[in-house]
């Protein structure tokens, strides 16, 4: 039973991660049609970009800082302007497409301009265990499962409760009635990618932590954020939320219980089983067809 | 192309056959080993094409055929079977599972069905990498023979390479044939407007199905002739990035154009060869090139090819109509 709590636990901080990936993952989705295959090396890279800034001599929390405000430029600003605005007509295939290879070339200059070798990277969260319930439990954990939640929560309020977060919602749904009644469309599709490229950043400086700066550590995460939000609902902020908690505590229970070599497979199956019952996602809705 | 005279072109292709046949003669073992991976993987993207450019299926589940087809002949020829059997089993093989991969395909379309495929395709590297006592796992296959064609060893690079030139000529013929056959004709029925397709009697089910299975089937042959190639396999090349890659030479060569993943694999596979030279720099500037063409053109170069021929064509039949008004307004 013990072993289980431990599976849960770990499993949910996991996915709180997941889900912050899988969020910003589904707002581009909502608001620009935009599938971003680089979505995990948007995670890698602001933790080297952190690294960078220390490197020069910044103190930590400047080097947070800065490596937000960076990556909010170019994985925000910067993406947006220069591949997803010139091929958003285009459709949805080509601009994936572009966006692989934008892993590719994130993946390359970290590796060239960085190192190739995994880098330590300084927790935010103290380590160390403590007693929950008569269960040991790593500080890390519930350090990394608190920001996320924290962060998940006060984007639910940005979208749900304030205007501009209602102005966000029109413009993804139906933006051509949105700027009908004056919402600043194309503000808004910018104010998503803003809103991913911060998000990425947090998830970058929570995971780093745990599993080190890696050039290569985008593929596996990205991947995860993308199940986690097709299993959630790939048109609901909160079905990726629920997706990514989901695929957490369900890959830490693979790995437990049905074999190491083959645990990648379980979130694997358990997509296909989705896309195949519920193409919507578990709390999505569904999508008009268009012919 | 329709803009070139049919002679033109006819000399044209005779030249690049021509070309593809004796200018290698004189490369060394290592532009030829990267030339036969050309003529290879222009195998595997055609089926991708069929399946994504014709049919307009999307499938990130190519490279995991690649795969297939690689073990199956790897597995073979080592126990002695011959490559042309080897082959055959391949294409069985990735056809019927390719087959089945069409099932989620009638279910779900576009980005779903590119999670379903994407997959599978990490679901089959898993099997490639834990069923050792089949695949040899992560220590993979080594000393996989290749064959005597018409009994003339291939052993050397320089022979082994006219195989795969061979071969990518039938794979070629067939296709070319195949997508002016009805049946290729009914693919591009259902990438166009699936609904109308089937209105028209079309029967979708089976040709969304034999679709993924044809393309599939050519990622065997590819496979089948990739394990000779490189004479060793393990799961790594065959992990969801060739599959990426994979779509990325169809979609950058032009999807659904013939030549397509001709160009497409040329990019794929020589230009990082060409950047060399920048050292470690030549995978950021070949996803910088990737990135900055389909800006530039979303359909590829040969859509870049095609808008220029459209606009060349629809210029000369102004040009055709203005002299016919003036010629019947002189009449009047």
């Amino acid at each position: 039973m013990s072993n289980l709590f431990d599976l849960l636990v770990a499993g949910l901080a996991t996915g709180a991660i997941y889900a912050l990936v899988a969020v910003g993952f589904t707002l581009l989705w909502q608001t620009s049609q935009t599938i971003n295959f680089a979505q995990g090396e948007f995670v890698m890279l602001p933790a080297f970009l952190m690294l960078a800034a220390m490197h020069v001599g910044a103190p930590f929390w400047l080097a947070i800082i800065l490596g937000i405000l960076l990556s909010m430029i170019l994985l925000g600003l910067a993406f947006k302007m220069l591949l997803v605005d010139p091929m958003m007509r285009h459709g949805v295939l080509p601009l994936a497409i572009a966006t692989m290879a934008l892993a590719i070339g994130i993946k390359e200059a970290v590796k060239q301009f960085f190192s190739a070798e995994a880098s330590p990277f300084p927790s935010i969260v103290p380590t160390g265990d403590i007693t929950v319930l008569g269960h040991v439990v790593s500080l890390q954990s519930i350090g990394v499962l608190v920001v996320a939640i924290l962060a998940v929560f006060g984007l639910t309020t940005l979208l749900n409760r304030t205007s501009l977060g209602h102005q966000m919602q029109a413009a993804a749904q139906n933006p051509m009635v949105a700027r009908i009644i004056g919402v600043p469309v194309e503000r808004m599709i910018l104010l998503t990618f803003l809103i991913n490229a911060f998000l990425v950043a947090l998830a970058s400086l929570l995971i780093t932590p745990i599993y080190l700066a890696k050039f290569s550590s985008g593929e596996v995460l990205g991947q995860a954020a993308f199940i986690a939000a097709i299993v959630g609902g790939f048109n609901q902020v909160r079905g990726a939320i629920a997706g990514g908690l989901l695929i957490g505590v369900l890959d830490n229970l693979a790995a437990a219980y049905v074999s190491t070599q083959y645990r990648a497979a379980v979130p694997m199956i358990f997509l296909i089983a989705v896309i195949l019952f519920r193409p919507q996602g578990l709390l999505g809705r569904a999508e008009e067809r268009t012919v | 192309m329709s803009g070139f005279a049919k002679p033109l072109k006819i000399a044209l292709g005779l030249i690049v056959i021509a070309g593809l046949i004796v200018v290698p003669m004189n490369f060394n073992r290592y532009g030829l080993f990267i030339l036969s991976q050309w003529a290879v993987m222009t195998i595997a993207a055609m089926g991708l094409n069929l399946t994504l450019g014709y049919a307009g299926q999307v499938s990130l589940a190519q490279g995991a055929f690649v795969g297939i087809g690689a073990y199956a002949s790897a597995i073979m020829t080592a126990h002695g079977w011959p490559l042309p059997v080897a082959i055959l089993v391949a294409i069985v093989l990735s056809f019927a599972v390719g087959w089945l991969l069409g099932y989620p395909a009638l279910r779900v379309q576009h980005h779903y069905l590119a999670f379903v495929t994407l997959a599978f395709s990490t679901l089959a590297f898993l099997v490639f990498r834990n069923e050792s006592w089949l695949t040899g796992g992560i220590y993979g296959i080594s000393n996989i023979p290749r064959p005597h064609i018409f009994g003339i060893a291939t052993n050397k690079p320089l022979p082994f390479y006219y195989v795969c030139l061979g071969s990518l000529a039938i794979v070629s013929l067939a296709v070319w044939w195949l997508i002016r056959s009805p049946w290729g004709r009914a693919f591009m029925a259902l990438r166009e407007n699936p609904l109308r397709a089937q209105s028209l009697g079309i029967d979708t089910r089976r040709y969304t199905l034999m679709a993924f299975a044809i393309g599939s089937a050519l990622g065997g042959v590819a496979g089948a002739l990739y394990a000779p190639l490189t004479q060793y396999i393990d799961p790594v090349p065959f992990n969801l990035s060739l599959s990426l890659d994979l779509l990325m030479m169809v979609i950058v060569g032009g999807a659904g154009f013939y030549f397509g993943p001709f160009l497409g694999a040329m990019i794929a596979v020589l230009l990082p060869e060409w950047l060399r030279f920048t050292e470690g720099y030549y995978l950021m500037l070949y996803a910088i090139a990737v990135m900055g063409l389909l800006v530039w053109s979303p359909t590829g170069i040969l859509g870049i090819l095609d808008r220029y021929m459209a606009a060349r064509r629809t210029k000369a039949a102004s040009a055709l109509r203005a002299v016919a008004k003036s010629r019947l307004e002189t009449a009047q």
